[in-house]
């Protein structure tokens, strides 16, 4: 039985099966709309999330399956003390598939360990987010053509986002990746991903506090929000908060076919007048996010669709 | 100098940092085991000025010392049978420890969830770094 529980526990062969099982599921969607028929999700949110819990759900319903869960620590038996093991042990016996998200990290490797059946990270705390990258990919690839033969500019909370450091992660599989770190100082990378993940793979990197001097040079620009609830401390939020923020002015100086991600949601570092520019692919991000579970949801539930 | 009576089957581990033995002694869940320990403290040493020594009289097969590669690789370890010192463990750094160290991290999943081990994994030899099994987080860092 597989779980996913960090973006590189699929080899980028078996990434690839899942990048083009979820192209083919774009492009007909009604021949996978009956191929969980029977089966349910579970989706267990200790933390809220509209997104990620929407996109599971919806990519579930797409397949013709059902779907269970609560949605917040409070509302689940969390609230009383128990355990992430006793809990996903009760939720094998209700659901083929569990998405899991977690405030603390590793949570969901925990209940992977425990489980009978296949456990999906849908993110844990400041560390992974493997199907935001699945997804970052899938909308690269489907996009941009390639997953190799990139200059990428990530912006804004490095620190703490997960999603940054699954998909950095997730790219230095792929040859001619080049990173450009956009942070302020407060919020760079952590040294793990700067050592034994970019160092360590050899690959070309700098890391940068503005916006502008690096436009120019990127094929895709990677939009973070500094996430209020990965911080201790109100002050030092809100000194980070709007350190960047993404607009016209700024797209201008861009190439013509540079494309702009953002997991979202976002806050206030994307302007809203960006909205319009074709380069903006956010929201068809969001389309590809549930294409992708589509994918990862059959393939962990080992459903052959002919 | 003080004198402890020779083994018949057990470790000798000399050439502890002076005052570590203790540590050591909870490391090794020593406390456990139902067998003589003697715990010499601050002993004279010539190459060390002051050392501690510990001496353990169990069946050989039965302690684990692999934890020693990651608190100190200049200890020491004799291992005697029949009174006499049959052969020196070659200390290496472990590949996993567990329930030595604890993870510091305050969003780690073992912050809250005591009852889970505490698990780290050798991610880089050279520079002698763990990172815990769940969050990844590297043992001594500074978040």
């Amino acid at each position: 039985m597989r779980h996913l529980i960090s973006p590189l526990d699929f080899t980028v062969e078996e990434l690839d099966e899942i990048l083009d099982l979820a192209g083919k599921i774009e492009h007909n969607p009604e021949k996978y709309a009956h191929a969980c028929e029977g089966k349910k999700l579970a989706t267990c949110f200790y933390e809220p999330s509209t997104r990620t819990r929407l996109s599971f759900e919806a990519a579930m319903m797409n397949l013709g399956g059902n779907v269970l869960g609560f949605s917040s620590a409070n509302s689940s038996s969390a609230a009383k003390g128990e355990s992430v093991s006793d809990t996903i042990r009760m939720i094998s016996c209700y659901a083929d598939i569990c998405a899991m998200r977690h405030p603390k990290e590793g949570a969901p490797l925990v209940a992977s360990l425990h489980s009978s059946i296949p456990v999906i990270n849908a993110g844990d705390g400041g560390h992974q987010h493997p199907t935001q990258t699945i997804t970052d990919l899938l909308t690269i690839k489907s996009l941009k053509g390639r997953l190799g033969n990139l200059t990428i500019g990530l912006c804004g909370d490095l620190k703490f986002g997960r999603t940054v450091h699954s998909l950095i992660k997730a790219l230095t599989r792929y040859d001619n990746v080049k990173f450009i770190l956009i942070s302020p100082e407060e919020l760079r990378v952590p040294s793990y991903i700067r050592e034994d993940v970019l160092k360590a793979n050899n690959k070309e990197f700098e890391e940068v506090v503005t916006l502008e001097e690096v436009m120019p040079k990127l094929d895709l620009l990677y939009m973070t929000r500094v996430q209020k609830e990965r911080f201790f401390n109100e002050e030092d939020y809100v000194r980070m908060k709007d350190f960047y923020i993404l607009d016209k002015k700024k797209m201008d100086l861009a190439r013509e076919d540079m494309l702009v991600l953002h997991p979202l949601p976002r806050v206030n570092e994307i302007s809203v007048e960006v909205d319009d520019d074709p380069r903006a692919v956010y929201f068809k991000q969001v389309q590809y996010g549930v294409y992708a579970r589509m994918a990862l949801i059959l393939t962990l539930l080992n459903i052959k669709v002919d | 100098m003080l004198n402890v009576g020779k083994l018949n089957e057990g470790f000798v581990l000399d050439h502890i940092e002076a005052g570590k033995s203790m540590s050591i002694y909870h490391d090794l869940k020593l406390d456990k085991l139902d067998c003589c320990v003697a715990i010499i403290k601050n002993a004279r040493s010539e190459k060390m000025g002051k050392k501690d020594i510990i001496k353990v009289e169990c069946d050989i097969e039965k302690l684990n010392l692999d934890i020693l590669g990651f608190i100190d690789c200049n200890i020491t370890v004799n291992i005697i049978k029949d009174g006499e010192i049959v052969d020196k463990k070659e200390l290496t750094l472990p590949e996993t420890i567990e329930n030595v160290i604890k993870c510091k991290n305050p969003r780690c999943i073992t912050s809250i969830e005591q009852e889970l081990k505490q698990i780290f994994i050798l991610t880089d030899k050279e520079k002698k770094i763990y990172r815990c099994k769940y969050c990844e987080e590297k043992y001594g860092s500074k978040r």
